[in-house]
């Protein structure tokens, strides 16, 4: 059975790169897409997904206080924040919440290895 | 290709040049970060189409008078001008940002001219340059010049022959905290680019959501 991912992202394009990306590497998952912090919030709660992939320059809530909170809601979910802003407080950042920091333009390659990671993390909790 | 009459960009589109923006500003806040090892915080860009008045209006709004650019023209399949804005009062703060905290006044003020150009070229050859690849094609960039005045003497630039008074206006601030700089990135681009600018941004739709056939990782 497939998992549910959580995309967030203030751009459809980015979105739909992501759904793109998704599609070629899991096409069994299922996808549930937000435009800023609030909406993912609520679709969190209404879709309960297993893993979130987040915008990190976003208007209202960055990625990375998003990341935060998804964190504290739900602390096994494994967590990405994607940005082309890749200075290194941002980067430690995200560590330091437990997010995987991954570079934009994402790269199929570099999702794979997230979601591998993540996948464990899912098996080794039961999920 | 459509004329330029009919050239305004659809809602993907506009997205997608804000992504674009995104990107190129990113890596140009990279850069900036590496040459002063302190964080550069960006806001997320402002995409707008807007009479060239319009945006020297907006461009002039900063309540502060006397102000910095460094101005570089660029040109290919689009045209336009990138400008790196800051007020004049810290401008000497960023020089010895971006050199040493151990040169003397008398060294700064000596060098701001030059490292001011350098640190503009490198922050908007950044973005210009990672725009310009994500969509495939050369941008020729011209040196950085260095513009002072008020907002409104400095951005009344004329306009390149056969532009028109609309212009395509990308705006996004960026700042320094450690430094208390303050200042941001202007796109200006002409309407005749946008005609050949919406072709472009379509490949790179096409491109980014898998629409054709081949994709570069």
């Amino acid at each position: 059975m497939g998992y549910k991912i959580l995309v967030v992202d203030d751009s459809k394009l980015a979105r739909m790169a992501v759904a793109k990306a998704l599609a070629a590497l899991h096409p069994d998952w299922t996808r549930v897409e937000a435009a800023n912090a609030d909406e993912a919030i609520a679709v969190l709660k209404q879709s309960k997904p297993d893993v979130a992939v987040l915008d990190f320059n976003m208007p209202g809530r960055d990625g990375l206080d998003l990341a935060a909170e998804l964190r504290a809601m739900v602390p096994n979910m494994p967590v990405a924040v994607i940005s082309a802003n890749h200075q290194q407080e941002v980067v430690d950042r995200a560590r330091a919440i437990g997010a995987t920091f991954l570079v934009k333009p994402l790269t199929e390659p570099a999702l794979q290895e997230f979601l591998a990671g993540a996948v464990a993390q899912l098996k080794a909790a039961g999920a | 290709m459509t004329e330029a009459t009919a050239s305004d960009l659809d809602e993907l589109e506009l997205d997608a040049l804000t992504e674009l923006v995104n990107l190129g500003v990113s890596r140009a806040a990279f850069s900036l970060r590496e040459m002063i090892q302190q964080q550069v915080h960006l806001s997320v860009p402002s995409v707008e189409l807007i009479g060239r008045m319009k945006a020297i209006e907006i461009l002039g709004k900063s309540e502060i008078s006397k102000l910095v650019a460094v101005h570089q023209v660029f040109e290919g399949d689009i045209t336009g001008r990138a400008l790196l804005i800051f007020p004049e009062t810290r401008s000497l703060e960023l020089v010895r940002a971006v050199t040493s905290s151990e040169l003397s006044l008398e060294d700064i003020i000596e060098l701001e001219q030059e490292a001011l150009a350098e640190t503009g070229n490198i922050v908007l050859n950044g973005c210009l340059a990672t725009m310009a690849n994500n969509l495939q094609r050369t941008l020729k960039i011209s040196l950085p010049e260095i513009l002072r005045g008020d907002s409104h003497s400095l951005f009344n630039l004329e306009p390149p022959p056969h532009a028109g008074d609309v212009v395509l206006f990308v705006y996004i601030n960026f700042s320094i905290h450690e430094r208390d700089i303050q200042g941001y990135i202007a796109l200006l681009m002409d309407m005749p680019s946008l005609a050949a600018l919406k072709v472009l941004l379509r490949e790179f739709i096409q491109r980014a959501t898998g629409a054709a056939p081949a994709q570069d990782a």
